[in-house]
């Protein structure tokens, strides 16, 4: 109850924004920030550490039945995760939001930190409600608020039009989840995600969990449902992307998690579906990732492939509990838990960083980037530590969650049938290829910007971002480290979850094996880290009594080169290109030279890369309706009498038929 | 050991294979000893990325070495799943080596830096396929526990899936070292340089941890194919003979294709690296038949 009217209380003063003074605006928007946190990670806290739920009930304790809000350890794991990233991202605002403090009005920016506060508020809402209608209205909220967000910029046209794109996907999916919902309530008159399981009981589960999963889904960013992500990224302010794609999306992977809990039957074909639309989304987004020039929508289509992992964690488990294999859903689900938790981090690391390099270079193009770690020394240094992460290299965090799906699967193949064999070797091809291409694509982009020699002129008055910009990335940097040296810290808490959802038979002797491997861990990644410390002492001290000396890059005879001689992002990621052809389908212009041609005419060659599923399933269908609807659009005369006929018409064919008796 | 006389052999083997005596045994160890005298020469375009990539390198591949076994004696340390952290461990050197070529800003470094990514890539099916046919086979998930469940008495038809494995393990060996056909380190045209042409300008100290690194990591794939190819139960007077004989027999094998079979042209690599997962793949195939998961009737 107290907590309730606390929170209550915060709300409110959230309205504080509009009326403060310009520059005491974000130190409320912080004070509010810190103060929610801190009331929802004491709650979270307690309920993971006790174990129990913690029932939150509204003003109507009387006469509810049902309670406001339940925090269970699902909730209390999530409110975790966008707690920090939430913070983060509100400190790393006021560095970024400074230039525009200036060119942008007083209530712009109060909009702004308004809409940035209600994001956090309603995302941590959507974790802890129940209720059907509560959760919509919480779930429209986040809707709403991350739509404000992403317009900041909404003088350019671009950015307008992609917020708007966003917020029809949005609605698209709160429609699939409304129709879940009315399903579930009318045919078991289920009244919140609790009572599920007696719709479950009773039906056929793998249509309604359609159903959820596709609203759920556009939400989160699995292929075909992504087009909305490399749109609305690149458009939104840097801290919003970083949030956005941070944890935003993750409350799609919540929902679809929130409805697992309940599922009954289907398992199996649940699992598969799950699984195959994850590997499409893994393998499509790193391809993409791959050949897109721009930083912001290479990492929104990478944000697409981690959703991909993530969500194969969660198919693999969903297929341990079909064929009631303990150790595989055990490491599925929690890999995937943890690369919630994971990818939360090094993303928004990397959104925060590239957007220090887009202020400070007012370009996000990597082909006019370069050399940029010696002008912006820190977040070049923050941006490559977040990429070997993301490539799931020990000893950093990324490596753990993707043990964890990889030794689930390899251990379970021993006892495998032969179709579960399939199912499995399958994802491990799929999971070593994502690997393989997070790499390709994230040593290009650390590579690119900020190694080797600049590209254009603009990198030449990059300066490093204030300190506020980088404290952040330190923090989170504190994170990605300890997880990877330590995994036992999360991998335990994360088990003791899971075990608590689902009856498995041997759980505790599962994760004593896992406690002792993660330990094992531990050193080999210890071993790792004080090996390189101690080569590159050794190095220190062997030079010092060494001539050292400096000259350019050899250039094999060609002196005085150029920096656009160097490889760029589009010729780096020329062969992955072409060999991924079929697949990707990038245009390419290049005019022919005549036969009859003697002497060479200015020629020009264009590549631009598109997403061929987006236009394959999206951009097509869409068109054809709005085709037709412009043909009905001729019924729309404007004259009266046109009208009072449809109505006519209408009537007709009411009495035709219920005379025949077809209503 | 081994790894410091390895490419003395390739090189012995190649020189003895075109009719030439060669340099000794130990010229690659004499070579490095000189690198190691010899002072940086560093381009003004690098950052500190370029210089700490070699020590990452070289202790990603020793601490890679930490989980894998040698015959009979089991790794130092071994978990479930090693097999994953093997694999990962060596990519963070991988990672490392390719941007440190990126940040020469050189484009033939750029060049080699790019189809490294790629190749890898590429091998990694192959490796994973293998390793969860293993695991497949054995039912277990540690370096130590497949190489003991590997040759159980039950497994008779082992053989199959043995060599099979072995061409694979070699092949990927062969890229991952970057030797032919994939690559060759001998030539002298940048441009048809893979790993060679990402290291072009290191020199001194650098250079010698680099050239360390590629010996350390050939004799980590011997040591893989040994693993598969010989049982543990055997007597261990006889494995060191026999892992001496398989290291040379690699060494020789390689010096042997070098000699007599030209370097792919680029653009068909990718299909050479292809064919390496479809092996796997046939690897995977056959133990679902050994294990009688697959009925062929």
């Amino acid at each position: 109850m107290y907590i309730f009217l606390i929170f209550c209380f915060i709300l409110l003063a959230s309205i504080g924004v509009f009326i403060l003074p310009p520059r005491l605006k974000h130190l409320w928007t912080l004070i509010l920030t810190i103060g929610t946190i801190i009331i929802s990670c004491y709650s979270a806290f307690n309920v993971l550490v006790q174990g129990n739920e913690l029932i939150i009930y509204g003003f109507d304790i009387a006469r509810s039945q049902s309670p406001l809000m339940v925090i269970d350890n699902l909730s209390a794991f999530f409110i975790l995760i966008i707690s920090f990233t939430w913070l983060t991202g509100l400190i790393y605002a006021r560095g970024y939001l400074k230039s525009y403090m200036e060119s942008k009005s007083q209530l712009h920016i109060s909009l702004h930190l308004f809409a940035y506060l209600w994001l956090g508020f309603s995302m941590i809402a959507v974790a802890i409600v129940q209720n059907f209608i509560s959760f919509l209205i919480v779930w429209e909220l986040m809707t709403l608020s991350s739509f404000i967000l992403v317009v900041f910029d909404a003088e350019d046209r671009v950015v307008l039009k992609a917020g708007i794109n966003y917020l029809i996907q949005m609605h698209i999916g709160l429609l699939f989840l409304i129709a879940a919902m009315l399903i579930a309530n009318t045919q078991a008159s289920v009244y919140e995600f609790g009572q599920l399981s007696h719709y479950f009981s009773g039906h056929s589960n793998f249509a309604l969990f359609m159903l959820f999963f596709i609203g759920f889904g556009i939400k989160a960013g699995f292929i075909p449902f992504h087009s909305w992500l490399p749109k609305a990224h690149p458009a939104a302010p840097s801290h919003v992307s970083g949030v956005m794609s941070g944890v935003m999306i993750k409350m799609g992977i919540y929902g679809i998690l929130r409805v697992l809990l309940s599922v009954e039957n289907d398992l199996m074909s649940i699992g598969v579906l799950i699984l195959g639309i994850s590997v499409l989304s893994g393998i499509f987004g790193i391809l993409q990732a791959i050949i897109q020039g721009d930083i912001k929508k290479l990492l929104a289509y990478s944000s697409i492939e981690n959703i991909g992992i993530i969500g194969m964690g969660i198919g693999l488990g969903v297929i341990g509990l079909a064929t009631k294999n303990d150790l595989l859903s055990l490491l599925g689900f929690s890999g995937a838990l943890l690369h919630v938790l994971n990818h939360s981090l090094f993303k928004s690391m990397l959104f925060y960083a590239a957007g220090s390099v887009y202020k400070s270079t007012h370009t996000r193009n990597i082909n006019e980037l370069g050399g940029l770690i010696k002008k912006m020394p820190y977040t070049g240094t923050f941006f490559i530590i977040a990429s070997v992460a993301i490539c799931a290299l020990p000893p950093l965090n990324g490596f753990i969650s993707e043990y964890l799906i990889y030794s689930g699967i390899i251990t379970s193949l021993g006892t495998a049938s032969f179709y579960q064999s399939l199912i499995l070797v399958f994802s491990i091809i799929a999971l070593a290829l994502i690997g393989g291409m997070t790499l390709f694509a994230f040593t290009k982009a650390s590579g690119l910007i900020f190694l080797g020699e600049a590209r254009s002129e603009k990198v030449s008055e990059a300066k490093e971002s204030p300190k506020s910009m980088l404290w952040p990335l330190a923090a989170i940097t504190v994170l990605v480290f300890a997880i990877g040296l330590v995994p036992l810290i999360l991998v335990k808490p994360v088990f003791s979850i899971i075990s608590q959802w689902f009856t498995f038979d041997n759980a505790d002797m599962i994760s004593s094996i896992f406690v002792l491997n993660m330990q094992n861990i531990s050193i080999v990644c210890g071993v790792f880290v004080v090996l390189s410390l101690l080569l590159l002492l050794w190095r220190k001290l062997h030079l010092k009594n060494k001539t050292t000396e400096t000259g350019p890059t050899w250039g094999c005879g060609y002196t005085a080169p150029t920096s656009s001689l160097q490889y760029t992002s589009t010729s780096f990621a020329d062969n992955i290109g072409n060999l991924a052809q079929p697949v990707l389908q990038t245009k390419k212009e290049l005019p022919l030279i005549d036969k009859n041609d003697l002497f060479p005419a200015s020629a020009s060659f264009e590549s631009a890369p598109h997403d061929v599923i987006q236009e394959k399933w999206i951009d097509k269908p869409t068109a054809s309706i709005l085709n037709w609807l412009k043909k009905m659009a001729r019924m729309q005369t404007g004259r009266i009498e046109h009208y009072i006929l449809y109505a006519f018409a209408f009537m007709i064919l009411i009495f035709v038929l219920t005379y025949f008796n077809l209503l | 050991m081994t790894a410091v006389l390895f490419p003395g052999i390739i090189v012995r083997a190649k020189s003895i294979f075109a009719g030439r005596k060669g340099p000794g045994l130990f010229q690659p160890l004499k070579d490095v000893m000189l690198l190691f005298q010899k002072g940086n020469v560093i381009s003004t375009t690098t950052s500190y990325i370029f210089k700490i990539a070699p020590a990452i390198g070289l202790a990603s591949v020793l601490s890679a070495t930490l989980v894998l076994p040698f015959g009979p004696f089991p790794a130092l340390i071994s978990f479930n799943g090693d097999i994953v952290f093997f694999a990962y461990m060596l990519g963070i050197g991988k990672f490392f080596l390719i941007i440190a070529a990126l940040d020469t800003g050189s484009a033939f470094e750029g060049m080699g830096a790019n189809r490294e990514a790629l190749y890898s890539l590429l091998a990694e099916p192959a490796f994973f396929i293998l390793a969860g046919t293993l695991a497949m086979l054995t039912g277990y998930s540690s370096f130590n526990e497949i190489l003991i469940g590997l040759y159980n008495p039950d497994n008779s038809y082992i053989l199959i899936y043995s060599i099979i494995s072995v061409i694979v393990l070699a092949q990927i060996m062969q890229v991952e070292n970057s030797r032919m056909p994939v690559d060759d380190p001998k030539t002298h045209l940048e441009l048809t340089m893979i790993h060679e042409v990402m290291i072009l300008d290191y020199s001194g100290f650098d250079k010698a941890l680099i050239h360390i690194t590629s010996w350390l990591k050939f004799a980590l794939y011997s040591t893989l194919i040994f693993d598969v190819l010989i049982p543990v139960q055997w007597d261990k007077g006889i494995q060191f003979g026999l892992f001496a004989i398989i290291a040379v027999s690699l060494a020789v094998y390689i010096g042997f294709i070098e000699s007599f079979k030209v370097r792919n042209k680029i653009g068909r690599n990718p299909v050479f690296l292809f064919t390496i997962s479809v092996l796997a793949l046939l690897a995977f195939v056959v133990v679902l038949v050994l294990t009688e998961k697959m009925i062929l009737s």
